[in-house]
């Protein structure tokens, strides 16, 4: 029988939450690197008994950590006593030094600062790991200050893919509120050379050459709080889904409006339709049903915390534009929590699962695809990030 | 025998507990007791000085026999209690922020 892996990063660790298929009951391990922030983990599809982490802290910066054994043991790879042949010491597995190489095309070393100055770059945490779907090796990592850096040796060393500071609009990009950062990384199961990413607040980015050239993917997109409402760069992208059955279909909750793209991203329109607001951070997709999308509505950039304090899913069953609330099992009243971008995800039995975090420290899961709701944890620290694994 | 003192997070990142104890050659200088202890531990590069500025993290403080060495040359030697081992080096996590609201 099928069982699955809940990954959840914390602002105070890491815990991984299993059940059986049933999703009913559950087994709660954790914390893991406890007192640091977990921005994201993700299990690799080749090998799920490999989970990569991003573990991070103001004081003592970038940890990349890895475990071979589904979450039992951990290990920074790299990080441990080696040395070289002529006796030096190996293992760099938290260094990520942005690419300034002239063969690589010499990025941009400057963006846009809070005051309109040009800044320059500074590597601050990874936000994102995304493993390749092709190599349990091979792993993305999105980055602030916003770049994607690829490890093809399990996370002991990082290369930046420097083309996409370096293809022109670096110099605009800018910070949103939460820093800039490269937060959403997507693989294209079709395309092994296709990726999309998002930046806050520079907007959607795909390469279709495995990361040579890039280019912006937000015609369509409009944004009330940059001067030019539909400039090329600039916007605030918050999280970009897709149904890997339909890898040419993406849906995006933007700062304000959730987005549809039919065309690879090439073009956009919105789907925010009666969404009581359509503010938020969190989307995701169906696991076998291309057009049903999950949003967690909050209710504005001022106030984050759901409407009238009803913590709510709402589930588009025609790929946006028409959206009906799934509240069964969420707290309706008293709720002043959020949800954040990497903070919710979707299984693949049978019957979907649905899951999402929040900051008060919930993980819910509807096994149901958003009918009911319960919550898996109460207690814990801030949810930051939140992946499943369905393991056979 | 040099002995550094780090802190929580850092000693269970590096698996060790209590001070750890170096051998670091003359002249004992912060920068080659950092040094020896990245190579004794490569999983600390990167957490208390940067990996390529080599530059001390912002909310990192060394601390020895009563003074603050923070802002000293990373070349000037230390102490020479710390020298002979009868002091430890102290390697401080400041009382400071370092988090932000972030994520969101």
């Amino acid at each position: 029988m099928s069982r699955v892996r809940v990954l959840v990063g914390t602002r105070k660790g890491a815990f991984v939450l299993t059940a059986d298929g049933k999703r009913e009951s559950w087994e709660v391990s954790g914390p893991f690197f406890a007192g640091w922030e977990i921005y994201h983990m993700k299990g690799s599809p080749v090998n799920p008994e490999r989970i990569y982490v991003s573990q991070t802290s103001g004081w003592f910066g970038q940890v990349i950590q890895r475990s071979d054994d589904g979450g039992k043991t951990w290990n920074a790879p790299g990080g441990g006593v080696q040395k070289s042949p002529e006796g030096f010491p190996v293992g760099e597995s938290n260094r990520f030094s942005y690419d300034t190489s002239e063969e690589t095309g010499r990025p941009l070393t400057t963006h846009q600062w809070y005051d309109g100055t040009q800044h320059p770059w500074e590597f601050k945490r990874v936000w994102h790991l995304e493993p390749s779907l092709r190599d349990a090796e091979a792993v993305y990592a999105g980055v602030e200050d916003a770049a994607l850096f690829r490890s093809g040796d399990g996370g002991h060393s990082w290369q930046e893919l420097a083309a996409l500071r370096g293809h022109g609009t670096g110099p605009q990009w800018q910070p949103g509120a939460g820093g800039m950062c490269l937060h959403t990384i997507v693989l294209d199961p079709k395309d092994p050379e296709r990726i999309y990413i998002a930046i806050s607040a520079a907007g959607a980015f795909r390469t279709d050459d495995g990361g040579k050239r890039w280019k912006p993917i937000n015609k369509g997109l409009r944004s009330e709080s940059i001067p030019d409402q539909d400039a090329e760069v600039g916007h605030c992208v918050h999280h970009i889904a897709m149904n890997p059955r339909r890898p040419g279909v993406l849906f995006m909750q933007k700062h304000w409006d959730v987005m549809r793209s039919d065309d690879a991203g090439d073009t956009w329109r919105e789907v925010s339709g009666n969404l009581p607001t359509d503010f938020g951070f969190a989307i995701d997709v169906h696991a076998h049903e291309p057009e049903t999308v999950y949003v967690a509505p909050i209710t504005s950039d001022s106030l984050h915390f759901p409407m009238e304090g009803k913590l709510q899913v709402w589930r588009s069953r025609t790929g946006g534009d028409e959206w009906e609330a799934m509240t069964k099992g969420l707290p309706q009243k008293d709720c002043y929590v959020n949800v954040l971008r990497d903070a919710m995800a979707v299984d693949s039995m049978d019957e979907c699962g649905i899951y999402f975090g929040t900051t008060g420290g919930q993980v819910y899961v509807s096994p149901d695809g958003g009918e009911h709701w319960r919550p898996i944890v109460h207690d814990l620290p801030a949810v930051l990030s939140v992946e499943v694994q369905t393991l056979t | 025998m040099i002995r550094v003192e780090l802190p929580h997070h850092l000693r269970t990142l590096a698996q060790v507990s209590g001070a750890v104890t170096l051998e670091v050659e003359e002249p004992v200088t912060l920068r080659r007791v950092l040094d020896e202890l990245e190579t004794r531990y490569p999983v600390l590069r990167g957490t208390i000085r940067d990996h390529d500025t080599l530059r001390r993290r912002a909310f990192l403080r060394f601390f020895a026999c009563e003074e603050d060495l923070s802002h000293s040359a990373t070349d000037d030697l230390l102490p020479e209690a710390v020298r002979t081992g009868r002091e430890p080096l102290l390697v401080i996590g400041a009382i400071a922020g370092g988090a932000l609201e972030a994520v969101s």
